[in-house]
């Protein structure tokens, strides 16, 4: 740990919401009292023991934590060169990352009194995770997806239905994630009394990319913990792959001030970062511009338009990242790189095969760029790669990709 | 890879009050006095630029102030237009897919300056293409193509020093929502560096939806105007000469955006389009 705050990487974002010259609270008049009020509650519940002790009880109860964190030695040994670690945070209930955060935010819309819950998904996970806290809670659960993801994710819509939410498919724009966020703000701004917005990833206005990567924070504190009790000494490199950058945050944050320890994000990049824009690589291949609350790299044209992402994996498309990333980028304390989809798509059979471990296809990024370079390092490299979702929902996309038929 | 040493920056001042002498005096405020003068209230119209296409967008804000209209707004496309309502989405798709830029808008505000050097203009939009293109750039382009006003609905006044106060250096008014989640508290800093008029927002909710009521705003608009000289001119959820004339009659005028634009959508001849314009118009001079 860096010694003084002066040096600290972990002391943002500022009171105006921002990391450098990202983040902060470009948001509608009508919409600013609300996201004070929810900054004001947050920093109540923050420093408040009993909000965090049943954080604690849920995440060991209901969401099973913590994961575990796993030497993938049958993929260390075929690589042959640094040991790979996978933090196992594809065992949590729901399957994924997601509701590590969806119940800290859900457990504080109680504390406001709020009574009925929104979010955006893209391919479900966010949706299945807030639906099933919403279950849990008897809260009113209202679901925004595009209808292009409607259609390919039908078992997560039928899952969130199950679970008792509305799901509304999205038709504006080009419908999709980033339209189901658009129609998301539509209806916080139409019932703002009682309605609590449940932003799934490390974007929006402050407090939300702050707020989110508290909660995500348990993945890397967790890491840590787990590393030194399996090695003695912290990793040397550390790997998540980012859509709106929610899991990777998770387990950078808790390691920015190791300045030993390589942080590395890995975007989606689909068929190539090039000019033809058929990626979702913000970092790789966008620029700085204001969306959805917050400045942020974004993919966009010349005018400022915003453009549609592509990638293999619905989590990943999505056309900005999170502000903390493009701080983190422009002052290279983490390294941004892009990943195929055809690169993934290897990583996922590859880690069928030898780990028995069907993962999803957004950490497969992840993996992917694990394949990269651990050939290339020395037998005592630790890697620690953050496997953040399993691969059921996924099944229908690679056979479709591998030429099965189902 | 590793920097130094590192820390936020401390935040911009207090970003506190716009120095008098930097509020711009605009079309807008000459426009109101105007008004007071033949006792009238404000009607404000509402159109995207480039919606269908640019000629047609163009020949119907030319024909505008003859329908009575006293300030144009003139929206700028923008592919995620967060707070807007399915019919001026529509609007943004169809600017787009027409060719629109903002260098477009920007053009056709120019091309209405030819033949028109009174009427207020206000640009309405979102941040991003304005950031995208740089804000003095933009600045420099919108005082020369003859713009009075802004209102860029993501920009609260915790992002003042973004465009609002440089804009206002530049000579341009820049016009603040206040809506009905703007409480006492906060409605202060909302004033604080809001110069041409108040836009008071009728409904929580997006533009297009639920009748604006009459009863309901009242009482809003005398708060407001109680911490401010600026006209207060009320806008959402007006659709019908009847509201334009209800609303006018308790602000200082009335704003139509997405009525008139569903106009357009249905492919109306501009003649027709201009005569439902006048209707509203008349509503709001009735008041």
């Amino acid at each position: 740990m860096a010694n003084d705050l002066f040096n600290s990487f972990m002391t943002g974002p500022d009171e105006k919401g921002r990391f450098g010259d990202f983040g902060g609270r470009f948001v509608s008049e009508t919409l600013m009292p609300l996201i004070l009020e929810l900054e004001a509650e947050y920093e109540n519940a923050k420093t408040d023991q009993s909000f965090w002790d049943e954080m604690d009880f849920l995440w060991k109860h209901y969401v099973g934590r913590p994961s575990p964190l796993y030497h993938a030695e049958r993929l260390t040994e075929h690589l042959g060169g640094a040991k790979v670690y996978m933090k196992r945070d594809e065992l949590n209930h729901t399957g994924a990352h997601k509701i590590n955060n969806v119940l800290g935010q859900i457990i504080l819309a109680r504390r406001m009194g709020k009574t009925r819950i929104i979010a955006e998904t893209g391919a479900g996970q966010h949706g299945v995770a807030t639906a099933t806290v919403c279950a849990k809670f008897g809260l009113k659960c209202v679901v925004y997806m595009g209808a292009h993801d409607v259609e390919r994710q039908a078992p997560n819509v039928f899952r969130m239905k199950l679970l008792g939410a509305e799901v509304v498919p999205v038709t504006s724009g080009r419908g999709t994630l980033k339209d189901a966020m658009n129609d998301a703000l539509r209806d916080w701004v139409t019932n703002v009394r009682d309605t609590f917005y449940c932003i799934g990833t490390v974007a929006g206005p402050h407090p939300y990319p702050a707020m989110v990567r508290d909660f995500q924070s348990i993945i890397g504190k967790e890491a840590k913990e787990q590393m030194m009790e399996a090695e003695g000494r912290l990793p040397d490199t550390i790997i998540a792959a980012i859509g709106g950058g929610s899991n990777a945050m998770g387990l950078f944050f808790p390691f920015l001030d190791d300045k030993d320890v390589q942080i590395i994000g890995v975007e989606a990049g689909g068929k190539g970062v090039n000019e033809k824009m058929e990626h979702c690589a913000s970092l790789t291949g966008g620029r700085p511009g204001v969306l959805h609350g917050n400045r942020t790299y974004l993919l966009q044209d010349e005018d400022g338009q915003i453009l549609e992402g592509f990638s293999i994996s619905a989590g990943l498309d999505y056309p900005g990242i999170g502000p903390e990333h493009s701080w983190l980028h422009e002052i290279g304390r983490a390294e941004y790189v892009a990943i195929t989809d055809a690169e993934a798509l290897e990583a996922f059979k590859l880690c069928c095969e030898l780990e028995g471990i069907i993962p999803a296809l957004e950490p497969s990024h992840a993996l992917a760029h694990v394949m990269k370079i651990a050939p290339k390092l020395p037998k005592d490299h630790i890697i620690c790669m953050n496997m953040c979702g399993r691969g059921d929902k996924d099944i229908f996309t690679v056979a479709k990709a591998l030429g099965f038929e189902m | 890879m590793w920097p130094g040493r590192l820390i936020f920056p401390p935040a911009l001042g207090t970003s506190g009050g716009l120095d008098e002498k930097d509020r711009p005096m605009t079309r807008i405020d000459d426009r109101f006095a105007k008004l007071k003068a033949e006792g009238k209230k404000a009607f404000v119209a509402y159109i995207m630029g480039g919606d269908p296409d640019y000629d047609t967008s163009l020949a119907v804000m030319k024909g505008l102030p003859d329908a009575g209209v006293d300030i144009i707004e003139l929206g700028m496309p923008f592919t995620d237009p967060m707070a807007d309502g399915p019919t001026i989405q529509l609007a943004g798709q169809r600017a787009l897919e027409g060719g629109q830029t903002l260098q477009k808008t920007l053009d056709m505000v120019t091309e209405f300056r030819k033949g028109d050097p009174t009427t207020p203009i206000v640009m309405m939009g979102y941040f991003n293409p304005i950031y995208s293109r740089g804000v003095d750039r933009f600045l420099a382009d919108a005082v020369n193509a003859g713009i009075d006003g802004l209102i860029i609905v993501d920009l609260p006044p915790e992002e003042d020093e973004e465009l609002c106060i440089p804009a206002q250096k530049a000579g341009i008014n820049f016009i603040r929502l206040a809506t009905p989640t703007t409480d006492d508290k906060r409605l202060p800093k909302v004033l604080q560096n809001t110069s041409g008029f108040v836009y008071y927002v009728s409904i929580t909710g997006i533009t297009g939806a639920a009748e604006a009521q009459a009863a309901d705003v009242a009482p809003e608009v005398a708060r407001i105007k109680a911490k401010t000289d600026l006209p207060v001119i009320v806008g959402f959820g007006i659709k019908t000469p009847e509201t334009s004339e209800a609303i006018a009659r308790v602000a200082d005028g009335a704003v139509v955006g997405s009525a008139i634009v569903s106009e357009i959508a249905a492919g109306k001849p501009v003649s027709e389009i201009l005569s439902f314009v006048k209707g509203l118009a008349d509503g709001a001079h009735r008041a």
